[in-house]
């Protein structure tokens, strides 16, 4: 089976809910772990990494707590275009998309535990939930590891913990992450200030694709970045403290908008709705950046009842691979064709979405005002 | 353009550094840039972009520190670590351990792990620290001239290394 027909279809990855997913896209665990007596994958030769390979693979496959129905494979298996669209859903990271011999995936069934082996460290296992669900996610991957520790002998130290190639990772190995969309900050232009805080707290604020990624379409990733000196179960708290906090900012920021200026914001939101509902070429920077807008305009009632689930489905769905998977052909589209096709998916994507009703922000604000 | 330095030579070394928000370029030659310390930028920047600012220097010192040290088990020299910001091997952090700690510093809250431990090491890891307690709390004894604990403390160690 290829992992195109083992993933379940945007539409449907789109209806998972959690907590707070109006401004917390999703939670990820992840956790670095290296074999004791194989060098790191950065600095083995090949037959070494083929060594660690033959022997996490079956380690992680046999893991009970993935369930029976996994997804397991080579990365060198995987054509170009599969390890895109598993980028795009944010299970692998784009170096491991660069990767193939040697390396591999494992995904369980709900999508929500993804092991990477053979990344920069010889394991890289992450758990992932929708919404605000760190704790959720730390309590599976600790499951998960702990598992594999019966199978398997991890690189520790008594003093530095768990060993990884990167020092940065060093201790617990852990990189707590959620990924935020923040329109309201933004609009607001109070969002450098929440990342200058946030960094200060030493938290990193990155792109939609982690390191070194614009932050398309207001979506920011924080994340942790000391992982030696504290217990796994701090970390986490202090992350969760941190993001609900920025939460209320953007809550916050989002009413003082509709007080202040309810024009400039459905400005904003129908120019996107009639952007996107009428355009015959776009690029992707400039679909996410709308379908941002559109997605705000769904979190404030505008657009009746329609769900986020369809806006969030947009946006993965205008991601180079995803529109190619989508193309009859599934040839390579060149950037224009490209631009053409995201045009027409996104024109008949947002017929099923009514015209933005003022209403919907204006009445609010005459509720809101005693006179 | 004309290095800044000698003002005679041209300049082949470009650095553009970015300290307490204050971009600073450098032009230089050669023979200027070397002596200034600049006759390595990519390694600079590659160190500065992973681990954050003032880890390249830190990680000059760690390298001076370990002298020409290399791994026995996997090969990886003081010169890799430094451009890459990456070790080799597990074996790497107790080759590099000397001048790793002033890295560590730059980068985590502590340089002590106190996450989750594999079940296998916990007793292990329990003992090491009961004894460097120990050990401690001995130190503290003895130039406190208070030799009935100290005595009392070194028996304790003995016991407990006995046990092991």
């Amino acid at each position: 089976m290829s992992i195109i027909d083992f993933l379940v279809p945007a539409s449907e990855a789109c209806l998972r809910s959690g907590p707070h997913d109006k401004i917390v896209l999703s939670s990820r665990v992840r956790l670095a772990r290296n074999l004791r007596t194989v060098p790191f994958p950065s600095h083995s030769k090949k037959a070494e990494r083929i060594k660690a390979f033959e022997t996490l693979m079956p380690a992680v496959k046999s893991l009970t707590l993935l369930g029976q129905e996994i997804f397991a494979e080579s990365m060198d298996k995987l054509p170009a275009l599969d390890k895109q669209v598993l980028v795009e859903r944010h299970l692998i990271s784009r170096e491991h998309a660069a990767k193939n011999a040697g390396s591999g995936i494992v995904l369980n069934r709900e999508e929500n535990v993804c092991v990477m082996v053979n990344e920069e460290d010889h394991l890289r296992i992450q758990a992932l939930r929708p919404g605000l669900q760190l704790r959720q996610a730390w309590m599976a991957i600790d499951a998960v590891d702990t598992a594999l520790q019966e199978k398997v002998e991890f690189a520790f130290s008594e003093r530095y913990g768990f060993l990884t190639a990167c020092p940065t990772n060093l201790g617990t190995g852990i990189r707590v992450s959620a990924m935020l969309h923040l329109p309201g900050l933004v609009l607001a232009e109070q969002i450098n200030q929440i990342i200058q805080a946030v960094n200060k707290l030493g938290l990193a604020v990155r792109g939609l694709y982690g390191e070194g990624t614009e932050a398309l379409g207001n979506v920011f990733q924080v994340s942790n970045q000391m992982t030696l000196g504290e217990p796994e179960n701090d970390i986490v708290e202090r992350i969760n403290k941190v993001l609900l906090q920025i939460i209320e900012h953007e809550e916050n920021a989002r009413l003082s908008q509709m007080e202040k200026k309810p024009a400039v914001l459905l400005n904003h939101i129908g120019r996107a709705y009639g952007v996107l509902a009428n355009s015959w070429s776009i690029s992707s920077k400039e679909a996410m950046n709308l379908i941002s807008f559109l997605r705000l305009g769904v979190d404030l009632g505008v657009f009746g009842k329609t769900p986020k689930s369809l806006t969030d489905e947009l946006f993965l769905r205008s991601q180079p691979a995803h529109l190619q998977l989508a193309h009859p052909l599934r040839e390579k589209l060149g950037s224009d064709e490209r631009d053409l096709f995201r045009a027409q998916m996104l024109r008949e994507r947002t017929s099923l979405i009514p015209n933005p009703d003022p209403q919907a922000l204006l009445g609010r604000r005459e509720e809101g005002s005693p006179e | 353009m004309v290095c800044q330095f000698c003002k005679l030579k041209e300049a082949s070394v470009h650095v553009t550094e970015i300290a307490d928000n204050k971009v600073k370029k450098v032009d230089a030659c050669a023979a200027c840039a070397k002596e200034k310390n600049y006759n390595d930028p990519a390694a600079f920047a590659i160190a500065d972009h992973l681990l954050g600012l003032g880890a390249a220097q830190k990680m000059e010192e760690a390298s001076e520190a370990v002298g020409a040290l290399s791994c026995d088990q996997c090969g990886y020299t003081q010169a890799d670590f430094k451009k890459s910001g990456r070790l080799g091997c597990a074996h790497c952090y107790d080759i590099f351990s000397d001048g790793l700690d002033s890295v560590l510093k730059t980068m985590h809250k502590d340089i002590r792990h106190r996450g989750k431990v594999p079940a296998g090491m916990q007793s292990v890891f329990e003992g090491a620290h009961r004894l460097q307690s120990l050990n401690h709390d001995l130190q503290a004894a003895i130039a406190q001239e208070d030799f009935e604990s100290a005595a009392r403390l070194r028996d304790e160690i003995k016991a407990f290394k006995a046990a092991e």
